[in-house]
């Protein structure tokens, strides 16, 4: 119960440095908890956006030979809306929000190991986001090759005009964010851990982001040079990707996947680790098998990167068997990982809280689409299906299983943390409900769609395709899973308008995070527990027998 | 709790962490040798043997440090918080260069797009960032 005392004292010391606000206290800052709220409200308005894009093309989709969107502004919407939501919201959500927030936090660290660093990924992201945005302003729209730019598509013949040229120095922009992010992570991980802070006892979440930030040390650079070249291609006269001037179409295929397959982990881990976080808390257990899910994620990490041209099985250049097979093996350490977290809630005291919720339809949803994976992992299938709604609804279902299930769980788990305030429960459960019943609304048709032949990426089908029904169903869903949002957005007014306080640990958290003031004081910690499992806070607070004994430690670190 | 059990542990420094670096280098040159020698494609192979340097390079100086630097608290399973008393590190609470050069950097990349005109005052920009972001750490004064 030292803690508590702790606390409050914590509270009472941020209240005497006052409340630091205005725009240049934001231009300035380069606190770690000041950027990362910078990063996870920044994407979700790019989310939001990216939400009324998808939106508006089901709404195009509603009926045959519609014509609420024409064929060139469907054709931005379906590339803006994908790279809006994988390169400015889901990446930078997780990697750029939580990781910037939490694992110092997590780890006892005062700050990221380069603040300022930090500070210039924020504006380089921003800037970027921004920048691809305004494609929509610029004479010829926006980009509109999809969000894989494939060559000869995104030359300077078939897509000319500034929109693509904003497009790719956009990504430029924001890959440089990322890595930048990524080099910080694991500098801060490597090296301001709190003593006693040992890498088996860092917590999940930050293991995990400290993976992503490795992947994306691999992945990240190749776009950025990929993108260098489609540049000089567009408007250098280089032939690199052009079959005209000797140049190879399939290379920015390998170039792109070797990048993307990583991305798409990179958009997955963050979440596991959210997931990995919430379930022993509302379980009340800890978590099950630590080192397994460890070394799990580091096997996902290291095959994700060997499987890149399972995108490209239908181009007929690439070994087939080496891709399938590396493709099936990821199952396996996704698989060791479901294990962990079914042992995890086994026989645990789960409270359905909010966070509970979506992280539990975090696991039914993403488990369904990992199957579809495997189906689509095995040639002779994804030959049938290439190119089909049945690939839409597959990565929908992994990347809205990560991106939004999840990321939803860990909005509503740290945003007591964030800003002081609790979120309001019926509200969360209704969030949870509506979009757990329009996410299956929406996609499920889009599976048999997909079986019945309907291609991705055509805004118009005819009444005699057969395609109509399924459809109407899939554009239902999609309008609950607006709405869906919209209770969310709700949800924070509410909580904004008529506060809740949070206090400092409201979860009952075992980690880090949890034994500093809501929201953390400049420099996180006044003082420490002492830490001797993956759980300190939990240790300090339910009275490990060995802690009790050693007493309080509480020695000043800031 | 604890993992592995016993008594107290201390780990090497870096152990783990430069095990996950040259774990990274292991891991891509037994794949690009089996991709290598059975698909005979170039831009693969290529990028794997790149991902091999990146991982053997980090991995190999993060080894080589952790034997020639004394076993840090973070590293041991019983540390307590008076062995890491002192400076933590310098962390600056503001700087206004990271924005500046920013900036400049987003001005450079519109000049790709918009005319080389934006080139000057993008660069402009992004040198005075980085003059000051440089300046500033080796005054070590923080705004």
């Amino acid at each position: 119960m030292t803690l508590l005392a702790e606390r409050h004292e914590a509270e009472l010391h941020e209240h005497e440095a006052g409340h630091r606000s205005g725009l240049l206290y934001w231009l300035t800052s380069t606190d770690h908890k000041v950027i990362g709220k910078n990063y996870t409200y920044t994407s979700l308005v790019f989310f939001f956006l990216a939400g009324i894009m998808a939106m508006l093309m089901r709404t195009q989709l509603l009926s045959p030979e519609n014509h609420f969107v024409n064929q060139q502004t469907y054709n931005e919407l379906f590339t803006m809306h994908g790279s809006l939501m994988l390169y400015l919201f889901a990446g930078p959500f997780a990697f750029g929000g939580f990781a910037n927030f939490i694992v110092p936090l997590q780890i006892g660290a005062p700050d990221m190991a380069f603040p300022r660093l930090n500070a210039l990924s924020y504006w380089l992201y921003l800037s970027g986001g921004i920048i691809m945005m305004s494609g929509f302003l610029v004479a010829g729209g926006a980009a509109d090759f999809g969000w894989v730019a494939y060559a000869p598509l995104s030359d300077a013949v078939n897509s000319p005009g500034a929109g693509a040229d904003l497009w790719i120095v956009a990504l430029f922009l924001t890959g440089f964010s990322a890595i930048f992010t990524g080099i910080n992570i694991t500098a801060t991980v490597f090296g301001l851990r709190a003593p006693g802070m040992t890498m088996f006892r860092v917590p999940i979440f930050t293991w995990n982001m400290l993976v992503t930030a490795i992947l994306i040390l691999i992945a990240f650079p190749v776009l950025t040079s990929a993108l260098v070249m489609l540049y000089f291609d567009r408007h250098f006269h280089t032939h690199i990707f052009e079959v005209s001037g000797g140049g190879v179409p399939v290379l920015w295929q390998h170039l792109f996947w070797f990048f993307g397959h990583p991305e798409v982990y990179i958009l997955a881990l963050p979440y596991f680790g959210i997931v990995t976080e919430i379930l022993p808390v509302f379980s009340r257990k800890p978590v099950f098998g630590y080192k397994g899910l460890v070394f799990a994620t580091l096997a996902i990490a290291g095959l994700s990167t060997g499987v890149w041209a399972h995108h490209m099985f239908t181009t007929g250049v690439v070994l087939l068997p080496f891709f399938s097979g590396m493709t099936m093996l990821i199952a396996i350490p996704t698989g060791i990982k479901y294990f962990a977290w079914i042992g995890t809630m086994w026989r645990g005291a789960i409270r359905f809280e909010t966070p509970m919720l979506f992280a539990v339809g975090f696991l039914v949803v993403f488990l369904a689409g990992g199957l579809s994976g495997v189906i689509l992992a095995s040639p002779p299938l994804d030959f049938y299906v290439n190119n089909t709604y049945f690939v839409v609804a597959h990565f929908h279902q992994v990347l809205f299983g990560t991106a939004v299930f999840a990321g939803f769980a860990g909005v509503y788990y740290w945003y007591p943390k964030y800003t002081g305030r609790m979120t309001r429960r019926w509200l969360g459960a209704m969030n949870f409900w509506t979009m757990f019943f329009g996410f299956w609304l929406t996609f499920i048709p889009q599976y048999l769609v997909g079986l019945h032949g309907m291609p991705r990426r055509i805004s118009i089908y005819q009444v005699s395709d057969g395609f109509t029904t399924l459809n109407r169903f899939s554009s239902g869903g999609a309008y609950l899973l607006g709405l869906s949002g919209l209770l969310f957005l709700i949800n924070m007014y509410v909580s904004w308008r008529r506060p809740v306080p949070a206090g400092g640990n409201p979860w009952d958290g075992g980690t880090l995070e949890w034994a500093c003031a809501s929201p953390p004081p400049h420099h996180n910690f006044e003082k420490l527990p002492p830490i001797r499992s993956e759980r300190p806070v939990w240790d300090a607070n339910h009275g490990e027998p060995e802690l009790a004994r050693q007493g309080p430690s509480g020695v000043t670190v800031a | 709790m604890g993992h592995g059990g016993g008594g107290p542990k201390t780990y090497r420094g870096y152990a783990i962490e430069a095990r996950i670096f040259l774990g990274v280098a292991l891991f891509f040159a037994l794949v690009d040798g089996v991709y290598f020698f059975t698909s005979k494609e170039n831009s693969g192979s290529t990028m794997l043997v790149m991902t091999v340097f990146l991982g053997f390079l980090p991995g190999s100086y993060l080894w080589w440090w952790g034997r020639h630097m004394k076993p840090r608290p973070e590293d041991s399973d019983s540390a307590t918080f008076e062995e890491s008393a002192g400076t933590v590190g310098a962390f600056p609470s503001s700087s206004i260069w990271p924005f500046v050069f920013g900036m400049g950097m987003a001005g450079v990349a519109l000049a790709f797009v918009f005319g080389a005109w934006l080139a000057i005052f993008g660069g402009a920009l992004g040198l005075g960032g980085l003059v000051g972001y440089t300046v500033e750490s080796r005054r070590g004064g923080y705004v």
